[in-house]
């Protein structure tokens, strides 16, 4: 059904840091693992070890550099994957009903048995979000690794999709948006988390959270160092003045 | 966006087919007797049907093609599947009744033509709908494809019909009117392409990525050194190269050529010379569409 829900119990989703990924690309290995052997067909590969490899990944992490006008450039890694909007167009254009949200948590998925690969989705969806299957010719996305989150037969510690749980520097969290006291929404109010290209109408659920805010050798910082070194007292203090005295 | 040939050939022959069926059913006069209007018949239905068999060729599962009829409520392609075929089941009744009994039922044929153009509305929304593609996302999108459509089925319907005259002015002038009006409508369209960018919704490296308050945003690393299907589906970039010359050979081919044909076709032996004004016709919808595709560019692009 390809009607989008009125409303969904559940907004599941992810929040990303960027203030801390490394872009160490785990999250794109691990969530190609998980999804290969997971739901669906295995996300396919041609030419994996040829010249010009190409295959599916749900996960993909680009590299931006940011140039303020006053300040030497940064680095920003970036993470995308399906942002299970609330308003997804990729689902509305679907001509089979392969591609549905889910009423209860609001998950965006694609029922591969029913999908003919047209790939309207894919051009409907602003970020890049869906990939064509090389192999199996269905359209593959981020399943927000609903075989994992609900799955009774893992300990409960792995309820959380791949790409959360591998994440060595804990980028991305994984919790429900529609619960103003939980983790991601926290994270997202107190850190200032936006949508991306909210322009588009889409109103993704996943949220991003900037960058903080750098420090610039002319300004005192916000943030006080951890350890002023100090030498007023003890053995160290007496050591200090010695020496000073020494000249 | 990566011009696929199945896909263009299908927008133009169905538009081209569905124009012919519109032109029929509203009453073009035809050749009568069974064999007229079996070949009529094919010509239109048969334009129609082979662009749409062409464009399940770009599915993934084109098995599954008939499951693109359930979703009409909500997606334009489902909905272009859902007319065309009612459209095109109307107008074999119309044939089947038109050849044994020489009739030719109007009220059936408006609604085959109301279903013609239905059916390339439907097609032209599917790009329109995109908001993601501003090239495409604009009101002009439709017109141009009903004007194209409506212009090749009258060219068509000029070279298999009988008729000299169509409201009062004579068959050749009335196509070049047509003609005139789609390339109108065309270069507008075109003029707006150039300059749209993605100004429609303001988008840029910045907002796609939400750094852009930091900052001048660029990418300094791909997520991996080759292509993907997003790179080459959406990021295509080839058919740009050569856009000037397509669009003065989409003008000549499916413009100046059909016009200076029809101009002869008003003095000596119409139906060639219509012929040769269908066949150009046909060639230069072929660039046209070529670009529609190649020079669109897609919001995925700010990532790469
Ligand atoms: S990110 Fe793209 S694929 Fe995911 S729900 Fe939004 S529009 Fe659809
Ligand atoms: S590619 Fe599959 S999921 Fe996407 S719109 Fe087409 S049928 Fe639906
Ligand atoms: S939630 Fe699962 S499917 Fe989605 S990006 Fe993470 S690992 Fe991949």
């Amino acid at each position: 059904m390809t009607l989008l829900p009125a409303q969904t119990n559940k907004k599941l989703g992810l929040v990303i840091d960027l203030d801390v990924c490394v872009g160490c690309h785990a999250c794109v290995v691990n969530c190609k693992e998980w999804n290969t052997g997971g739901y669906g067909a295995p996300l396919g590969d041609v030419d994996a070890y040829g010249d010009n490899p190409s295959g599916a990944w749900l996960n993909r992490i680009h590299t931006f550099e940011v140039t303020p006008d006053d300040a030497p450039a940064q680095i920003v890694h970036f993470p995308k994957s399906c942002l299970h909007c609330e308003d997804a167009p990729c689902v509305t254009v679907c001509p089979t009903g392969a591609s549905y949200k889910r009423s209860e948590d609001g998950i965006v998925l694609v029922d591969e048995s029913m999908c003919i690969g047209c790939s309207l989705c894919a051009w409907a969806c602003p970020y890049g979000a869906r990939e064509m299957d090389p192999v199996e010719n269905v359209m593959k996305k981020c399943t927000l690794c609903v075989d994992r989150i609900y799955n009774d037969n893992i300990p409960e510690i792995d309820r959380t999709p791949a790409c959360v749980r591998t994440c060595p520097a804990n980028a991305r969290h994984f919790g429900d948006f529609a619960d103003p006291n939980s983790n991601v929404s926290t994270m997202t109010r107190e850190r200032g988390g936006y949508d991306l290209m909210p322009e588009m109408g889409t109103k993704p659920v996943n949220q991003y959270l900037p960058p903080r805010k750098k420090s610039r050798p002319e300004e005192t910082t916000e943030i006080a160092p951890a350890f002023v070194p100090k030498a007023g007292e003890g053995l160290l203090g007496w050591l200090d003045r010695a020496l000073e005295k020494l000249g | 966006m990566h011009p696929a040939i199945s896909v263009i050939f299908f927008t133009v022959t169905s538009g081209a087919g569905f124009g012919l069926m519109t032109m029929i059913g509203l009453g073009f006069p035809m050749h009568n007797g069974i064999v007229a209007a079996f070949l009529s018949y094919l010509l239109g239905g048969g334009l129609a049907v082979a662009g749409l068999l062409s464009s399940t060729f770009h599915l993934g599962h084109p098995e599954r093609a008939w499951r693109a009829l359930s979703q009409w409520r909500s997606s334009w392609l489902s909905r272009e599947g859902v007319i065309a075929i009612i459209t095109l089941l109307l107008f074999a009744v119309y044939a089947l009744i038109w050849m044994f009994t020489g009739q030719r039922i109007a009220p059936l044929g408006w609604a085959v033509a109301a279903g013609s153009l239905l059916t390339v509305y439907a097609t032209s929304m599917i790009y329109a709908q995109l908001k993601t593609v501003p090239n495409w996302h604009s009101k002009l999108t439709p017109f141009c494809y009903l004007a194209f459509s409506i212009a090749s089925g009258l060219l068509l319907a000029g070279m298999i019909g009988k008729a000299t005259l169509i409201l009062g002015l004579p068959t050749p002038t009335i196509i070049v009117i047509a003609l005139g009006i789609a390339w109108i409508i065309k270069s507008v369209w075109w003029r707006r392409a150039d300059t749209i960018g993605f100004s429609q919704t303001g988008s840029n490296t910045g907002t796609a990525t939400g750094l852009g308050h930091l900052g001048k945003v660029r990418l300094l690393e791909k997520p991996h050194s080759g292509e993907n299907y997003l790179t080459h589906e959406m990021v295509h970039q080839i058919g740009r190269k050569h856009a000037l010359k397509l669009r003065a050979i989409a003008y000549i081919l499916g413009g100046i050529i059909p016009v200076i044909m029809c101009t002869f076709a008003l003095f000596i032996t119409p139906v060639f010379f219509l012929l040769i004004a269908a066949i150009s016709m046909i060639i230069g919808l072929f660039a046209e569409r070529w670009l529609f595709f190649a020079e669109a560019k897609h919001a995925v692009s700010l990532y790469y």
